[in-house]
């Protein structure tokens, strides 16, 4: 007997569209699991952006020249749009900014480890946009071709700016390195600190990431978490070299074969640990944000109700 | 480029005053300078910790309008003076009794009140001023002024609509903008207040007549108060000092934070 033939599958049919390349958006049917999946992923993105202007915030006040500090300024505010760009890319899913910031506020949402570590020598506001943005890049970049269409255009912004931060960070590091025996100390003592954490900003290794091959399928993500960090450490050796610094990993060496570089083990008792919360800045980041969220109520709700009388003002002035 | 500052020499700060330069336009400039930077400084605090997204992106915008204002004017200064200083040298190798910019911009952030407050008093003023720079006959003065001057007016409306917003939104904000009016009212006076170099200034045709300013800020403050419900202040008190040198304590902490790394590590390029 004959196997009818079905006709496709909500599902298949989702599939199909992602294996063509075919843009997802808002109104698009999407599975449940494809949704949460992307507004968790976006709204961690956002909630990064929000939180990692923290970090670098500390040192605005404390930048060591008015050009540096200007430049610095503006970059922590590009942050704050990346995370506008991401917060409405979000909403476009069907969640809302509030709820995402009490997910944020209560702990329930993530944002990027990275931010845990803290910023102690004006040399990791190089390393922060040499490193730290690098690797955001490099996290970034196949983004801009993801599956869900509001993700992929609002990262195309993030990316072009990013780039430019990279630049900016780069050249606070090439200052150093070209500067004062002291500077150039500084320089060192701030990668000696960035280089493991920013390794780890690309995820757990491949063998222990529960989400990577759904996110694959789905084309959400393009690569790898280990691919991604091999391309990073392959594309910022050269750099260090560049800058004369040291990459504090014994193990770091050429492999002729690969055309790679064999490198250490990224210390994931570490990784995990601060994920979990027990980074030297988790308790402080989250912090600042919920009293900045909290102090900021009696603002929002003066703003709420004084469009609210403008508006019932107005009524009155129609209606006369 | 030409330094004054090596390692080994003293620093700037333990002479009490710079030498006086041939034009009677440097301090001025340098008032100027230091207020714009001054407040820029306080601004850029927020950063990060604003009431909400939207606002902490306004604040940090304003923070660098502010800043680039300040960079120019400081260029400018440091030309005036030709005695090889540069824009850093006259921000971060100054001392507290050397700063110019009045009591009102070095006064904390408080909360989001104070610091709206603080922002509408030196906006008013500010725009006011700036229209008059770009119509003076200094024309490197006029063209900073014509420059700040669009960034001053957007400044202006936004500190204007959040005057309005808090003090007719709720009881609690209501409350809020009339203590920081209370604590900050008596820092506005001195802006429009000329000192001694200000007034030689107006008479070589420099500086405008800050009469005529403060009755054109008066007017603006008196409309915007009465769109926010607020009664304008009739509190006499007056605290000048600032743009002659004689500053909070509050001063002194601002600048120990932002010079901090000029002081520790003299004569470097960063």
């Amino acid at each position: 007997m004959e196997t009818p033939t079905l006709a496709p599958t909500p599902e298949e049919q989702f599939q199909a569209r992602i294996d063509a390349d075919v843009r997802i958006e808002p109104k698009d049917w999407m599975p449940d699991a494809y949704r949460k999946t992307l507004i968790r992923q976006i709204s961690q993105h956002a909630h990064s952006e929000l939180v990692g202007m923290l970090p670098e915030g500390n040192w605005i006040t404390r930048a060591p020249s008015l050009r540096r500090k200007s430049i610095l300024l503006a970059k922590v505010q590009d942050e704050a749009g990346h995370g506008l760009y991401l917060y409405s890319a979000a909403e476009t899913l069907g969640t809302t900014r509030d709820q995402m910031l009490a997910d944020l506020h209560s702990g329930k949402a993530k944002y990027s480890s990275i931010f845990n570590y803290p910023t102690l020598s004006w040399a990791d506001m190089g390393c922060v946009g040499w490193l730290v943005d690098g690797a955001a890049i490099l996290n970034q970049v196949p983004l801009c071709r993801t599956s869900y269409g509001p993700y992929a255009r609002a990262m195309v912004r993030v990316c072009k700016e990013e780039s430019f931060h990279q630049r900016q960070g780069f050249e606070v590091m090439q200052t150093l390195c070209e500067g004062s025996a002291v500077q150039k100390e500084m320089a060192q003592e701030s990668l000696n600190r960035w280089w493991w954490p920013t390794l780890m900003m690309f995820g757990p290794a491949d063998d222990a990431s529960p989400n990577t091959e759904q996110s694959m399928k789905w084309r959400i993500k393009r690569f790898t978490n280990d691919e991604l960090r091999q391309k990073f450490v392959d594309m910022m050796v050269p750099q260090a070299e560049f800058l004369g610094l040291t990459v504090p990993d014994e193990k770091l060496k050429w492999n002729e074969a690969r055309q790679a570089y064999d490198f250490g083990e990224v210390n994931w008792d570490e990784f995990w640990s601060v994920v979990k919360g027990n980074g030297m800045c988790n308790h402080e980041r989250l912090q600042a944000r919920v009293q900045a969220h909290e102090e900021g109520a009696w603002v929002r709700e003066a703003a709420l109700a004084h469009a609210e009388k403008r508006q019932a003002r107005e009524a009155v002035a129609v209606a006369a | 480029m030409l330094r004054l500052m090596t390692p080994t020499q003293p620093e700037v700060s333990a002479v009490p005053t710079p030498p006086p330069a041939s034009n009677p336009l440097f301090p001025f400039v340098l008032q100027l300078a230091d207020t714009s930077l001054i407040l820029a400084h306080r601004l850029s605090e927020w950063c990060g910790h604003g009431p909400v997204l939207e606002q902490d992106l306004a604040l940090a915008n304003i923070a660098l309008d502010l800043l680039g204002e300040a960079r120019s004017y400081y260029q400018y200064a440091a030309e005036l003076e030709g005695q090889g200083r540069t824009e850093d040298d006259l921000a971060y190798l100054r001392s507290a009794v050397e700063y110019r910019n009045p009591l009102l911009v070095e006064q904390p952030n408080g909360d989001f009140a104070h610091t709206i407050v603080r922002q509408f008093l030196f906006d008013v003023f500010h725009y006011e001023l700036l229209i008059e720079l770009k119509a003076g006959p200094d024309t490197q003065l006029a063209a900073i002024a014509e420059k700040s001057l669009k960034e001053a007016a957007y400044h202006r409306k936004w500190s204007a609509e959040w005057m309005i917003r808090l003090g007719d939104g709720t009881p609690e904000s209501r409350q809020r903008i009339e203590k920081a009016l209370r604590t900050l009212w008596r820092y506005a006076a001195e802006l429009t207040s000329p000192t001694p170099l200000e007034l030689d200034l107006h008479t070589l045709g420099l500086v405008p007549d800050y009469a005529e300013l403060q009755a054109r800020a008066a007017a603006y403050i008196t409309h915007v108060f009465a769109e926010a419900t607020l009664p304008v202040p009739t509190e006499a008190f007056r605290q000048p000092g600032g743009k002659l040198g004689r500053h909070s304590e509050h001063l002194g902490y601002l600048l120990a934070e932002l010079q901090y790394m000029q002081r520790t590590y003299p004569g470097l390029t960063w």
